[in-house]
């Protein structure tokens, strides 16, 4: 860079990389300098989405003038400097450490769930590790920890990078992990190496997300599924969530953002599931029902001055915010919404309705449900959600098993045929779809509302009926939707419950959305401290940074890229909706059928709540309270 | 099944960390009001429970991790950090042996010996009656009188195998003569 | 106390160097102490008025003086003599830093091992406090205010480590950051803060009671001013020493009365080994320096069993966090013990020969960073001594004969 360049832009330093001048914002990086002109300086404790430790060691360099090496990820360049990214020193100092690090790393890579996806792997192979002059255990030391229902914890696969801790400190404000000890003994574990199930965890999986190697990764469910699926006398069923969809292409070497929705269909079948149903018909009758319950409890509210079932309303669709507020604010439970997520409706559902319809015996059922989730493990487990007297839901598969079970059959996911789902519960909505990322639940909740409120479509109040104000990667967003001064009649679904809309005239509504627990725990201490979001009505919460598209049960890696990309991949598969059929949950006509034929007393009625709606538990903070 | 979360709230029970009905929660409460409930406070807080109570037990742990709302696994990652905080019991007189360079050149290893026989534990073991716990230390600054002991906060140097059992004796004596501090509700000394 | 020669903090009266720094001005005070020379006492050897200098002119509401009284470095005791017989000084020094940088706050984070200083130490406090020289308008200046409050540390080595140091003063585990940004720009609670060692601010105080040229004329060009020395080991009066810096560690020794000397361990487990063909060389930072700590070796002594001792205080010592530092005092460990069983291979000693040089060069703090230090250094003077010991059993030849 010239000199005058310096002059009229002095926030610039320059700086020299393996003998190449660039010129970078002054407090940039050194790490990030380097990879945005195309140094490749590898990393093992760094992740985008977290704060820079500096401890793993892999990303030093050598910086002239300074006696020790540098790690690069942590430097922030403030002045100008002369960067070595591949000296003889660098070169010996990280194989060093790789070799440290697989003197206590226990594992056979051919048998692990990571193998092809592990960075120490990928590390090892790229240093020319060849030998091991400082060992190699062939035994275990710790016992691999499997007693949560969600996240399996193998320590001796651990490289003690702190992601997790990271992870579960900044990302979700909960800090199930933390390094204990000191010296040789330091690891990283629980409160008194406690199990996970009970130290208050919540089962969302972003520190299985975030794991280099195979250390925590999510309970297994492919046995029992396979041998499900090869017993004759089973009917075994699955249902897939819109956010792996978006998102299994990963797995296949797909860029992110292509979704294999319709590919998915077939495959499952080649799998050998009977049927292959869509999520997204209960999502929408989610929206339905908690739509239904929020304008019942605006009324009482409102109108009735009955504050039983205050405001603001909780969504409760993620197993992993509603486990959360049973920990965090268990005085707070009477906020969220009594509704099920949408696989557990669907659970019911199937064991109920679809085998009346089908003449099946509910026991010879296995439901199966597809979700990028690792806490909708726990969430079926949940002994509550029995509501067909059954298990609900029998197996939750992650996008991650979901692939393997696809590559076990020998399938290439993306080349397949596409194929539509099974009937009675094909047709979707777009409303049911966006269910997968931040704010969605808030919009295709909002879609419904506001058309039977107004009579009018939301495409006229909203062009295309994209609630933009809704949308966004804030992690506590805030919105306000200005109901018309023109209401219509109540729509017959839910005459049973308000005579009319003539309290909600020229009201305002006034949402919030929060995503990763941490920005939901700012939420929830607002609340109850009586703050801005105490005077919203209706706040939409997803655990995962992103919503489900970044769950715990998604493709390893993630990052803000790859979450906007598969978010993008949502919106415009929503869209596409729009072209074939509808994009409102209450437009659905298989909702529209199940609330003639089964659930004829209409949404939040007395069957509804049996089988669609569920109540919670507090739990507290402290230990065995799981 | 029931709609209404009332009806399926478990009574709390009085004895959880999360009621505010026991006297370690009352002390916790009294050590936050001494020296605050942001984070910094946290190591003097435990220095305090582990000087009353000789052990900072897991209860305790969350305790305080509750009043400074931070995750008790963060208060177990300093507790495990730190030799001088424990999270198990450790005898009222502490007895903790330099192990280093200088206190090793002058004959450690004898004077270990010696106190494992006469007191009858291990290194890192407390004495059954909850009298003694024997510990290594690292460097203690007294290289230059080694082999040096310090008992609780008070050091010994230049002690020989033969002088073990009078340090003990003096020890047991400091026990004796010393009234217990630690005995429940006698925390007024903090009152302001 | 064994306090073995005359040392210059004995004949400072108090309140000399105080009065002296406060009559002047805060640009000039770090001026005097910039123009002393005075560098860093607890090893590391950084110009004392430079970190003041940069702390001064970072522009922040709060700024914090710390005493850094963490002196775990083994062989190294010259603080606890300070703080028991001259913490008056140290006190001063303190507050001169205070004044120097404007900070209105120092803490001195005494180690928990000399947790039973803390009383006499509190009691010094109070009654500086009682005569004015800590509190509002310290010694009558106006708007200069400045209180010091003792914080106990608990038995972590690697809180030494500046940065690990706040980080245990800010409750957490001690573990060392990343810099920059360093502490005088963004430290204890995110403020600019200064570190210093025990024995460099009561030096201050000496500066300031005696002149800054005074401290100048001592010592070699680039190392100013006496150094107090902690020595033991195998001499006949251990103890602590003061020295011109410069001084020969033959004449040290000889004042200390050395026995049949083999090698001198100077600046504790993180130092050298100076053999007995180098003890011509000199005690200062254009040559050996150390934070004081000089530990001697008769020809009687096995450097492995040395070595052994120092490792393990490493491996138990490092905060865990960096990879290398974690395992790799773990790894040389185990090579020490291969060796005193006479069962490594020299290519497994070259091997950790470079995962010595390795841990110097990619370490995060300095504490992974000197922990090979002794290891190389015995290699490079008595690398015949540890090879081809005797075995214990014939186990090893046997089972590589078997296979």
């Amino acid at each position: 860079m010239s000199k005058e360049k310096q002059k009229t832009d002095a926030k610039m330093v320059d700086i020299v990389i393996d003998d190449k001048k660039i010129s970078v914002p002054f407090g940039t990086m050194l790490l990030d300098a380097a990879r945005q002109n195309g140094f490749e300086i590898p990393t093992l404790c760094y992740h985008e989405d977290l704060s820079r430790a500096g401890g793993c060691r892999m990303c030093i360099v050598e910086i002239e003038g300074q006696r020790a090496l540098t790690a690069s990820c942590a430097y922030p360049i403030t002045a100008p400097i002369n960067v070595q990214t591949t000296s003889r020193r660098v070169r010996e100092a990280r194989k060093t450490t790789l070799e440290l690090l697989l003197s206590e790393h226990c594992g056979d890579c051919y048998s692990c769930v990571r193998n092809g996806n592990c960075e120490l792997q990928t590390l090892a192979k790229e240093h020319g590790i060849t030998q091991l002059p400082y060992g190699h255990p062939t035994e275990k030391s710790r016992v691999t920890e499997t007693l949560s229902p969600s996240i399996v914890r193998d320590m001796d696969k651990c490289v003690d990078c702190g992601r997790c801790v990271r992870t579960c400190k900044e990302l979700q404000g909960i800090g199930v992990f933390e390094a204990v000890e000191r010296g040789f003994k330091k690891e990283i574990t629980t409160f008194q190496d406690k199990p996970m199930a009970e130290v208050g965890c919540i089962n969302c999986g972003q520190c299985v997300n975030r794991c280099p190697t195979a250390a925590l990764t999510e309970r297994d469910s492919i046995e029992e599924i396979w041998a499900a699926i090869n017993d004759p006398n089973k009917h075994v069923v699955i249902q897939t969530a819109p956010a792996p969809r978006a998102a299994i292409g990963e797995e296949f070497g797909l860029d992110p953002g292509q979704a294999m929705t319709w590919q998915l269909n077939t495959a499952l079948r080649k799998c050998g599931f009977d049927k292959v149903f869509d999520t997204n018909f209960t999502a929408d009758l989610t929206i339905i029902e908690e739509g239904t319950e929020l304008i019942q409890r605006l009324y009482k509210n409102l109108v009735q001055k009955d504050a039983s079932a205050p405001l603001p309303q909780f969504t409760s669709c993620c197993p992993g915010w509603v486990k959360f507020i049973e920990h965090v604010h268990p005085e707070m439970l009477d906020h969220l919404s009594s509704a099920k997520s949408p696989q557990q409706m669907f659970g019911a559902i199937i064991k109920t309705w679809y085998a009346q319809l089908n003449d099946i015996d509910p026991e010879n059922i296995v439901s199966v449900s597809l979700m990028p989730c690792t806490a909708k493990k726990f969430e079926c487990n949940r002994p509550e959600l029995r509501d067909s007297g059954l298990k609900d839901v029998d197996y939750v598969l992650t996008t991650r098993e979901c692939a393997k079970m696809i590559r076990e059959s020998g399938l290439h996911l993306p080349s397949l045929p596409p194929s539509d789902f099974d009937d009675p519960f094909g047709t979707a909505t777009g409303s049911g779809v966006i269910f997968g990322n931040t704010g969605g639940v808030m919009e295709a909740a909002l879609r419904s509302v506001l058309e039977f409120v107004t009579g009018l479509k939301v495409e006229d109040i909203f062009a295309n009926a994209n609630i933009l104000p809704v949308r966004g990667m804030e992690g506590c967003r805030f919105a306000e939707i200005k109901v018309p001064d023109e209401v219509g009649p109540v729509p017959e679904l839910i005459a049973h419950l308000v005579p009319n809309w003539d309290w909600l005239k020229g009201q305002t509504v006034r949402v919030g959305i929060a995503h990763g627990t941490k920005n939901a725990r700012k939420i929830l201490d607002d609340v109850a401290a009586g703050g801005f979001f105490s005077t919203c009505h209706f706040i939409e919460v997803m655990a995962c940074p992103g919503g489900c598209i970044g769950g715990g049960g998604q493709p390893i890696p993630t990052s803000p890229a790859i979450r906007q990309a598969r978010t993008d991949a949502i919106y415009k598969e929503d869209m596409a909706y729009g072209a074939k059929s509808v994009r409102k949950s209450h437009e659905n006509p298989a909702v529209a059928r199940i609330y003639k034929e089964f659930l004829t007393e209409g949404p939040c009625s007395h069957k509804s709540h049996e089988l669609l709606h569920t109540s919670y538990w507090p739990r507290g903070k402290f230990i065995g309270s799981w | 099944m029931p709609n209404s979360t009332a009806e399926k709230v478990r009574p709390v029970q009085k004895d959880r960390p999360g009621s505010k009905v026991n006297s370690l929660q009352d002390e916790i409460d009294r050590l936050t009001e001494r020296f605050g409930t942001e984070r910094k406070a946290l190591i003097p807080i435990l220095q305090e429970i582990k000087k009353r109570h000789h052990i900072i037990s897991g209860y305790a742990m969350q305790c305080v991790a509750d009043r400074l709302s931070i995750s008790p696994a963060e208060v177990y990652g300093v507790v495990s950090f730190y030799s001088f905080l424990h999270e198990e019991y450790q005898g009222r007189i502490v007895i903790r042996l330099c192990r280093t360079i200088s206190c090793d050149m002058a004959g450690k290893d004898a004077i270990a010996r010696q106190i494992q026989n006469d007191l009858g534990i291990k290194f890192g073991e407390t004495t059954p009656d909850g009298k003694f716990s024997l510990e290594w230390a690292n460097c203690v600054g007294m290289c230059d009188q080694g082999p040096a002991i310090i008992v609780n906060e008070q050091v010994f140097t230049h002690v020989t195998p033969e002088k073990v059992q009078e340090i003990i004796t003096a020890c047991v004596k400091m026990y004796e003569r010393t009234p217990d501090l630690f005995k429940k509700g006698n925390h007024n000394e903090h009152k302001k | 106390m064994n306090i073995r020669n005359e040392v210059t903090f004995a004949s400072i009266r108090p309140k000399d160097g105080l009065t002296a720094a406060l009559g002047k001005d805060r640009d000039v005070v770090v001026e005097e102490v910039l123009r002393s020379g005075l560098k860093g006492r607890g090893g590391a050897g950084f110009p004392t008025g430079v970190k003041w200098k940069l702390a001064a002119e970072a522009k922040a509401e709060e700024k914090y003086i710390i005493c850094n009284a963490d002196e775990g470095e083994p062989g190294t005791f010259k603080d606890r003599v300070i703080l028991a017989e001259w913490a008056d000084l140290v006190f001063e020094g303190m507050t001169i830093a205070g004044y120097a940088i404007g900070a209105k706050s120092g803490i001195i984070y005494l180690r928990g091992e000399y947790g039973y200083l803390r009383q006499a130490l509190e009691d010094k406090l109070a009654l500086r406090r009682t005569e004015g020289l800590l509190g509002d308008d310290v010694m009558g200046k106006k708007g200069f205010s400045f209180d010091i409050h003792i914080h106990m540390g608990c038995g972590a080595y690697v809180c030494g480590e500046e940065s690990a140091l706040i980080e245990s003063l800010e409750g957490k585990r001690g573990e060392s950051r990343n810099r920059p940004p360093f502490p005088v720009s963004e430290g204890l609670f995110g403020c600019p803060t200064v570190v210093n060692n025990v024995e460099t601010l009561a030096w201050v105080a000496a500066i300031f009671a005696l002149g800054p040229d005074w401290f100048k004329h001592v010592g070699t060009e680039k190392s100013s001013g006496y150094k107090l020395l902690s020595i033991s080991g195998d001499v006949a009066h251990p103890g602590v020493y003061e020295f011109p810096m410069g001084t020969k560690i033959s004449a040290i020794l000889k004042a200390a009365g050395a026995e049949r000397p083999k090698a001198a361990v100077v600046g504790g487990a993180s130092g050298i080994l100076v053999p007995a063909k180098d003890f011509k060389r000199a005690i200062c930072f254009e040559d050996v320096s150390t934070g004081g700590s000089i530990i001697v070796l008769s020809e009687d002594r096995d450097f492995l069993d040395i070595l052994e001792n120092f490792q393990e205080f490493f491996a138990d010592e490092s905060c865990g966090q960096c990879t290398i530092c974690r395992l790799g005092n773990v790894k040389l460990l185990e090579g020490i013990r291969l060796l005193k069983e006479g069962r490594c291979t020299t290519k497994h000693l070259q091997e950790l020969c470079t995962l010595g040089s390795s841990m110097r060069a990619a370490s995060k703090c300095g504490l992974g960073q000197a922990s090979p230090n002794m290891f190389l250094s015995i290699l490079q003077h008595f690398k015949g001594e540890v090879l081809g010991r005797p075995q214990a059993d014939d186990h090893f030849v046997n089972k590589r004969k078997a296979s």
